[in-house]
């Protein structure tokens, strides 16, 4: 069986994986981080968004092979070692953007790309849209697009540009 | 500690474990030895099974076993129990045919289970499942209810003749014939309410076990998991219950679609008896949307006799409730106890007569799905009170006031079986029309014409009865379960306490609400309380979570542990104290001698409790820890007004809702955060329901919109902000004031949204548009006016 070769959440694991095994698979089955989920077969929900090498994609759309190298970053690799949370999933608490939790790995992980690639900052409008690919059956993103726009600024470091708002 | 009691919007303390990733749902849960399961299903709506060749697949690398229908029958394992009887209008009982948890004989639709593949791997099981030959004779099929009913349809169960599973009726056929022979004037409206699939983004799993003393647990993704150990334990398995323990952990949303006992559970169970492994097995998004219970799926004639001055005289409803292919637990309560009886609404409508035949098709089976009959008999009254407006010239807004039952009036009995307790509609709906700014509309309407949009509004009220149920009522009515609610609690000798709840959360933050219940009462702080719920080996017999009870039924069952808590706590104070029981006060955390200054606090007397060195042992035992179980006296009954604003593209017909509210009373609110986002949630599967989802068959019963490229959910980009506020009136019999939240926004939303629809095309002619309302349907309806606009 092949090899493959990668580093998740800076840990480095060589793993025996089938042609056919999806990055999602190799997650959840081989290395157990079972927080990324998985809610369709039709690359569609979004619950299974991780970061490959600092950009947001589809952990069921990539074959683990694809990952060779690369370095994923999932839900678990967020927090701090001292259990500090990233500042998207702080605000999503506090703006109570998650209800049953089965989307949020996803969504957490899919709002922290829309945020790093918009330093000039985002509207609501912005917001929604860079989350269409993200499905939650909970929440109607209410909560969730509060908790992105609040965590612009901590994650920028400034306020939020008044022309964005 | 800041204020955590009730009323405090705290944040949840489930988050911690879900924002890191630490969740505990099924599919992340694998036992030693683990083998997993991959179910075969029919690819036909509706065939004979001629044969079902195994012998590839059994042969195929790594395949463990593979057992069809006939393998299950051998071992006697039952079909899959309905949980309501319902009777006919002549009194006889309803047509319950067998539920085979694998197919035997015929397949009855899509999705229907023929065999199962268990192997070492997942991927080695389903590689081995397309080595199943199985041969069919395909059958004519039949989808819609309205063909169904035709003398020439296919029977989907042989001896079910018409395909009527029951022909029921509730009010004064005679009272309401009557006030339509003398009505100045009658309004008719046809309408459907579109099938849903409810979709909780986690898919349903399943990991049966069992272990070599023939002690089996099950772990799987259901709403209420003794519910699951009775009915598969009692029924389908006949495993004793002190033997079958069922465990749902995190559960990834629900929405009434994992209430019910499905055959993968049988399935997995029952292979692990047989393999002496545990098999697991996850659904794939295709599978949900073939094997979950769906939603919905009326066609209602409805009709309305009024007086000169538009004051309602009398209701005439009839409805055709698609089944499915079989009746799934609850599916037969739906359309009847959940629906009918909601048909007096918010409006003193003096009778109502309404008939519901309940009918089978070659489709995946219906039952509850978030609101569950209420949302279709809100949708029908606040569609027909639009209609009727349209029809006679009356204002919407003041035909709503003019009917609604007055403030004064509760108690009040409706012609079709409730009493409301408690509710005041006109507050609700004043506060959501000034909230909407509904006066001001008009300008905005005018404003968006400029811009090429066609924007109207739409209002409307709603009643639901939750809090289910009374059981004695419930089970006068068919149903074949109490509905009662249990907690146990238990108070740890530092103080601590320990929550053991029937109810179950799978997404509803039950672990923070209930907690702060218990601070409340306790004057302790949520972080010493936990709530444990989802494993029947370590919670008392309960029933789960369904029709937005949890906090009315089983809050209540945790208050009256609470009490029976306090009750002892004085006992052991007034020993300690050594002042007389009568004399004890509990408040804010502390016993005391009342009018003194001595006291002992909670946890003192917790610690004595289980410390009994100086305590009255030889009348009271030691520990505390007190269990309740809680039946309501009644339903509860919240009620509100949403009013939805939307703009059309005219151009492309696009539907877009720019402005939503939902004013709700749902009674004393616990945690407005968490209440703020189940009025969320619920408003926008409503709004997906109006505009959006559908589940859609051909006409011999193949599921069109099978995955989320057909079927379309709504995304953040499909929905606006929205704006919710609560007003209460308390709930008279329950010892919170609570009426519950859970289906508020999914009840009162669809109607709201296709009021605003119709009225933003009451230029082109339109009385009424079935749901969804997707730009398809309107720019045909724009295309089709255009040119007589043109013209005039």
């Amino acid at each position: 069986m092949p090899q493959v070769t990668l580093t998740v959440n800076g840990k480095r694991h060589t793993v025996e994986v089938e042609g056919r095994t999806l990055l999602v698979e190799l997650l959840r089955e081989k290395l157990g981080l079972t927080g990324t989920h998985v809610g369709c077969d039709t690359s569609q929900c979004g619950a299974c968004v991780v970061h490959v090498n600092g950009d947001s994609v589809k952990s069921c759309t990539m074959l683990a092979l694809q990952a060779d190298g690369a370095s994923v970053t999932t839900i678990e690799g967020l927090a701090k070692p001292d259990g500090t949370l990233h500042p998207m999933q702080e605000m999503f608490r506090e703006h109570h953007a998650l209800q049953c939790g089965f989307c949020t790995p996803g969504m957490v992980m899919s709002a922290i790309d829309l945020v790093n690639k918009h330093p000039e900052g985002l509207t609501e409008a912005q917001i929604r849209e860079g989350l269409e690919g993200n499905l939650c059956r909970c929440t109607g993103y209410h909560n969730i697009v509060k908790a992105v726009a609040a965590a612009w600024p901590l994650m920028h470091g400034k306020t939020m540009p008044a022309a964005a708002e | 500690m800041g204020f955590e009691g009730i009323g405090a919007a705290v944040k949840r303390k489930e988050d911690a474990r879900f924002l890191a990733g630490r969740g505990n749902y099924v599919d992340d849960i694998n036992r030693p030895g683990q083998v997993y399961a991959y179910i075969k299903r029919s690819d036909r709506p509706h065939a004979r099974l001629k044969g079902i060749d195994t012998r590839k697949a059994a042969a195929a690398p790594g395949v463990l076993a593979v057992y069809t229908g006939a393998d299950l029958a051998a071992d006697g394992v039952g079909g899959l129990p309905c949980g309501w009887q319902i009777h006919n209008k002549d009194g006889s009982p309803m047509a319950e045919p067998p539920h085979p948890v694998l197919a035997v004989g015929k397949v009855r639709h899509v999705g229907d289970p023929i065999a199962v593949v268990i192997a070492e791997t997942k991927q080695q099981a389903k590689d081995a499942a397309e080595l199943l030959e199985i041969d069919y004779e395909d059958l004519p099929g039949v989808a819609a209810s309205t063909d169904a009913i035709k003398p020439s349809a296919p029977l989907v169960h042989d001896d079910v003749p018409g395909n009527i599973c029951y022909d029921w009726h509730i009010g004064d056929k005679a009272a309401v014939d009557a006030a339509f022979a003398r009505a100045k004037h009658v309004v008719k409206l046809e309408l459907t309410n579109n099938r849903l699939v409810p979709n909780a983004m986690e898919p349903r799993a399943a990991i049966g076990e069992c272990d070599v003393t023939g002690n089996y647990t099950l772990y799987t993704t259901s709403q209420n998991p003794h519910v699951i150990r009775l009915l598969m334990g009692a029924f389908v398995l006949h495993i004793p219950e002190h033997q079958l323990r069922v465990i749902a952990p995190d559960v990834g949303g629900g929405f009434g679609s994992k209430i019910y006992h499905y055959a993968e559970e049988a399935i997995v169970t029952w292979a692990a008896g047989k393999l002496r492994r545990p098999v697991k097995w996850t659904a794939e998004r295709s599978e949900s949307f073939i094997s979950d219970a769906q939603g919905r799926d009326h066609v209602t004639t409805a009709e309305m006799a009024l007086d000169e001055q538009g004051n309602f005289l009398a209701l005439r409803v009839s409805t055709l409730a698609n089944m499915g292919a079989y009746l799934s637990t609850f599916a037969t309560s739906i359309p009847t106890y959940l629906y009918a009886t909601l048909l007096a609404g918010v409006y003193k409508t003096p009778a109502i007569y309404a008939e519901v035949k309940a009918v089978f098709t070659n489709t995946v089976p219906v039952d509850a799905y978030r609101g569950a009959g209420r949302p279709e008999a809100a949708y029908l009254l606040e569609r027909l009170v639009d209609v009727i407006a349209h029809d006679l010239g009356f204002d919407r807004i003041e035909l709503r006031r003019k009917n609604f039952i007055p403030p004064d009036a509760f108690p009040y009995q409706t012609p079709v079986a409730l009493q409301y307790d408690s509710g005041n509609y006109q507050v609700t709906f004043e506060k959501a029309l000034q909230a909407a700014d509904f006066a001001g509309f008009e300008e905005r309407r005018r404003q968006a014409r400029a811009r090429g949009k066609l924007r109207g509004i739409g209002v409307s009220t709603y009643l639901e009865a939750c809090g289910i149920a009374p059981s004695a009522v419930a089970g006068a009515l068919g149903a074949r379960a109490g509905l009662y609610e249990v907690a146990n609690v238990r108070v740890n000798p530092t103080g601590d306490v320990t929550v053991f709840t029937g109810a179950h959360s799978h997404g509803q933050g039950h672990e923070t609400t209930f907690a702060q219940v218990v601070a409340e009462r306790l004057g302790i702080s949520i972080a010493q309380v936990d709530v444990v719920h989802g494993d029947t080996g370590r919670i008392p017999f309960g029933m789960g979570t369904y029709g937005s009870r949890s906090l009315a039924v089983g809050g209540s069952a945790i208050v009256k542990a609470l009490d029976k808590i306090i009750a002892k706590g004085k006992r052991i104070a007034a020993h300690l104290l050594e002042a007389s029981v009568d004399d004890i006060e509990f408040k804010d955390g502390k016993f005391t001698v009342a009018g003194t200054d001595k006291s002992k606090t909670f946890a003192e007397i917790a610690l004595t409790a289980y410390v009994p060195h100086n305590y009255p042992i030889e009348e009271l035992e030691p520990g505390l820890e007190e269990t309740a179980f809680y039946d309501p006296k009644n339903f509860t009954f919240p009620g509100g007004c949403h009013v939805c604003e939307v703009e059309i593209d005219i151009e492309t017909g696009t539907p877009k809702v720019v402005n939503f509210v939902a004013v709700d009373d749902i009674g004393r609110v616990i945690n407005p955060m968490i209440v703020e986002g189940q009025v969320h949630g619920g408003v926008a599967q409503g709004i997906g329901q109006a505009l959006l989802e559908h589940a859609v068959y051909d006409s011999q019963g193949q599921l069109l919109s099978g995955s989320y490229m057909d079927y379309v959910m709504p995304r953040a980009d499909n929905l606006p902000s929205i704006h919710v506020g609560t007003e209460s009136t308390l709930c008279t019999h329950n010892p919170l004031g609570v009426k519950g939240v859970g289906e508020v926004g999914a009840i009162g939303s669809p109607p709201a949204v296709i009021n605003a629809i119709v009225d933003a095309l009451r230029d082109y002619g339109v009385r009424h548009i079935d749901m969804p309302a997707t730009a398809e349907k309107i720019w045909s309806i724009i295309q089709a006016h255009q040119p007589r606009m043109a013209a005039e």
